[in-house]
């Protein structure tokens, strides 16, 4: 059972992809989707055994690489943290190979999209269930691969090759990290398997690495590490221009990778790595740092983006801020709690939109929407109950996780961080929640509630989505609302064993009592600042306010926060054409063609005809000439016979050289 | 009182200038050949003082032989030379450049 739910997707992706045109679009439709429907079925079981039973599973198959003390074998590992990501994986990915049977309906390529579909979906279950760090990196690259396929599924579209390589580009920046990691985690624990290596941590509390000359702490360091590579797969600030651009891909897609599953593998990584980031405090600043500053980031510049999808991935970049900034105040459990239900919502919002955009004919400007309530009353109310779940709405299912995190982050006594980092988390965190309600309200109300902008034909063609794309969107809903109060007392209950043994919070480093019980008005301030960005979307969209034409202040903030702080524009030109100019004119023209060449081929054969002609000019053809040549022959001879005795052999066959160059 | 250093320096002037009849001459190949002789007979010099004075017969027999070698290089030397004018109708040295690089 347990290496079913793994295996069936490898199977579907290989019948459906290799032999999609036998079995024709809907052949291969219905049987990936039913792969990923049994695995998902399968992974529920999982859940009950793991979770609700407390069983750990762990299957240990051949071995992979055996070099001296490099052993690796294939094996899957199946404890509480996996069994959730099995979850949400495969019911994220079976709700959207529902979907896009019927989104991708008219498409040419549909096999070959399901295919994609479940590679993704096995190398994500790779992923989550390896039991070493080679097979998860084996998931990881996977992962990576099945994103560049799927985001350039639209091969001939120049925007969705180019987001396709700068996602795969950025995500290899963090593989590299992650790469770098996975070294020096052999290289201090002589083992990559998980369980060796955590079960060692404690022993290599206070091991030092000596790098010329410097001493790094080791547990320090691989966190770093494995810290970069989750910058780049969860788009943290820095790395996280992908994952906007890599909406170019259908939505389906979008929802399934970018939104639930593969942007959590760097927060999967993170908790998994728990026992190991619970030794280094400085990885835990780090990752508070810049969960809140990502938070920050994408939840601002969420508010004033005109492309649907867009502004839904910025909140998914937004969220993830939240996740990893959960890890950094090592509540690992409420990190993972938010990625569960952050998964349904968002995939829910993205398939809400996609069914949005379909009846829009593929339109994707809010700009050119409107009143589309009146049209579509069922997706507006799924849309509207994944913004509230987003917005953490009581008794949603964001509301349970986001706002523990909030109140998580406003607790007054952290063992490992400095208090003035906890109020930098927490100010940025409560701001976040101010712009998230602010954009999805307004994206609520530019889509579906204020009047209408889009053009006769396309308003003719507006119709509710068929119910094979409404029927996961529905479900969706069901499991945004639920997921939350339902799993409360499993995740972050108090007191749960729940996790048993596969999260490590050290005791001084416990805080969900004491969030439990911080004031009442904290409590509420999330809620307070929610609701204000509610109130104010609410007025600006009523009163008709127009931003741009007010204030010139004004509307070059708005300016900076549409362009996205410019990350994109700085770093393409201060970093990328900087690095493509280095590549162009200094390794390719000067050295490559340049200086190595002229040492070496090229050089040389020019050398060779000059040369020659030199040699030509000394045959003149006058037999004077000739004797001439013959007699200084002769006495060069016997000047060198005579020098023999006196110099070394060397220095003559050099000076023998050196004459003939000259 | 002749010894031995007056043959040799004898003899090597004699090679010497022969060296540089052929050198220093750019008009005829006759004088060239007539160079090409002396060479000979400075060799030659050299056999027959050193066969006296180390008392040996080897140096005798050396130079009649390269009397020999000497008179038949001269006759086909001239012989080309004959050739060589028949075509040419000149023997200027300075004009034998036709085979240069």
């Amino acid at each position: 059972m347990y290496l079913l739910i793994v295996m069936l997707p490898l199977f579907g992706a290989l019948i459906s992809g290799l032999g999609g045109r036998f079995l024709g679009r809907y052949g291969s439709s219905i049987l990936s989707t039913l792969c990923v429907f049994i695995s998902s079925m399968l992974s529920v079981m999982v859940f009950y055994e793991i979770g609700v039973c407390g069983n750990t599973c762990f299957i240990s198959l051949n071995p992979w690489v055996e070099v001296g003390d490099f052993k690796v074998s294939w094996g899957f590992l199946f404890d509480s943290v996996t069994a959730i990501m099995l979850i949400v994986i495969t019911i994220i990915s079976s709700f959207v190979h529902l979907y896009s049977i019927k989104y991708m309906e008219f498409d040419p390529h549909c096999p070959r999209f399901m295919a994609y579909l479940e590679v993704f979906t096995f190398f994500m279950l790779i992923l989550v269930t390896g039991d070493n760090l080679i097979q998860m990196f084996l998931g990881w690259e996977g992962v990576g691969l099945a994103s560049y396929l799927l985001i350039n599924f639209w091969f001939t579209r120049l925007a969705a090759n180019q987001s396709a390589l700068k996602a795969l580009v950025i995500n290899r920046i963090g593989d590299f990290g992650l790469s770098l990691g996975i070294f020096i985690t052999f290289y201090i624990f002589s083992s990559i398997d998980y369980l060796t290596i955590f079960s060692l941590v404690p022993f290599f509390k206070d091991y030092y690495i000596i790098f010329w000359g410097s001493k790094f702490h080791g547990l320090t360091l691989i966190g770093t590490f494995l810290f970069i590579g989750a910058v780049g797969k969860s788009a943290q600030l820095g790395l996280h221009t992908w994952l906007p651009d890599a909406m170019e891909g259908p939505t389906p897609v979008s929802a399934l990778i970018h939104a639930a599953t593969m942007v959590t593998a760097g927060v999967f990584l993170m908790i998994r790595f728990s026992p190991l980031l619970e030794y280094t405090p400085l990885v835990l600043l780090i990752l508070v740092i810049f969960g809140s500053m990502t938070a920050f980031f994408g939840s601002m510049v969420g508010v004033f983006q005109n492309d649907l999808k867009r502004v839904i991935a910025y909140s998914t970049c937004s969220q993830l801020g939240y996740m990893i900034l959960a890890c950094g105040i090592s509540c690992y459990n409420v990190s993972l709690f938010h990625l569960t239900n952050h998964a349904f919502f968002k995939a829910l919002l993205f398939l809400s939109a996609g069914s949005v955009i379909h009846a829009m004919s593929d339109e994707q400007d809010m700009r050119r929407m409107g009143s589309l309530i009146n049209f579509l009353p069922l997706t507006y109310v799924l849309m509207l109950l994944g913004s509230l779940s987003l917005m953490g709405f009581p008794f949603l299912s964001g509301f349970y996780s986001k706002d523990f995190i909030l109140e998580l982050s406003q607790i007054l006594f952290y063992s490992n961080l400095h208090l003035t980092y906890g109020t930098f988390a927490c100010w940025l965190g409560t701001m976040s929640v101010f712009f998230t309600s602010f954009y999805s309200v307004r994206l609520i109300y530019l889509t579906f509630l204020n009047n209408s902008n889009m053009s006769r034909v396309s308003l003719r063609l507006v119709h509710e989505s068929s119910s094979l794309i409404i029927l996961p969107l529905l479900c969706l809903g069901f499991l945004s609302i639920v997921s939350g109060y339902s799993m409360k007392d499993f995740f972050i209950g108090i007191g749960t064993d729940f996790w048993s043994t596969s999260v490590l919070i050290l005791p001084n480093h416990s805080y969900i009592i004491e969030a439990e019980y911080i004031s009442i008005f904290f409590k509420w301030l999330p809620f307070l600042f929610s609701f204000i960005g509610v109130l104010l979307a609410t007025i600006i969209n009523f009163s008709g306010f127009i931003f741009r034409d007010n204030l010139k202040i004004l509307s070059s903030v708005l300016f900076f926060i549409n362009k996205k702080w410019y990350f994109d524009v700085v770093g393409n030109r201060y970093l990328i054409n900087k690095f493509v100019y280095f590549g162009y004119f200094i390794s390719f023209k000067s050295l490559d063609r340049g200086f190595i060449e002229l040492m070496g081929p090229y050089g040389f054969s020019k050398l060779v005809p000059k040369w020659s002609k030199m040699l030509i000019y000394w045959q003149t053809g006058q037999i004077i000439h000739y004797i001439f040549y013959i007699i200084m022959g002769l006495l060069l001879c016997l000047l060198l016979i005579n020098f023999i005795s006196i110099y070394p052999i060397s220095l003559f066959v050099f000076s023998f050289v050196l004459i003939f160059f000259i | 009182m002749i010894n031995q250093l007056h043959c040799l320096n004898f003899s090597s002037i004699l090679f010497l200038v022969s060296i540089f009849g052929m050198f220093l001459n750019q008009k005829n190949i006759l004088i060239m050949l007539m160079s090409l002789e002396m060479m000979f007979l400075s060799t030659s010099f050299i056999f027959i003082f050193s066969s006296i004075y180390l008392d040996d017969v080897i140096g005798q027999i050396f130079s009649l032989l390269i009397l020999t070698v000497a008179a038949a290089e001269s006759s086909i030397g001239l012989a080309i030379l004959v050739v060589y004018f028949r075509i040419r109708n000149s023997i200027t040295v300075e004009l034998m450049n036709l085979t240069k690089g």
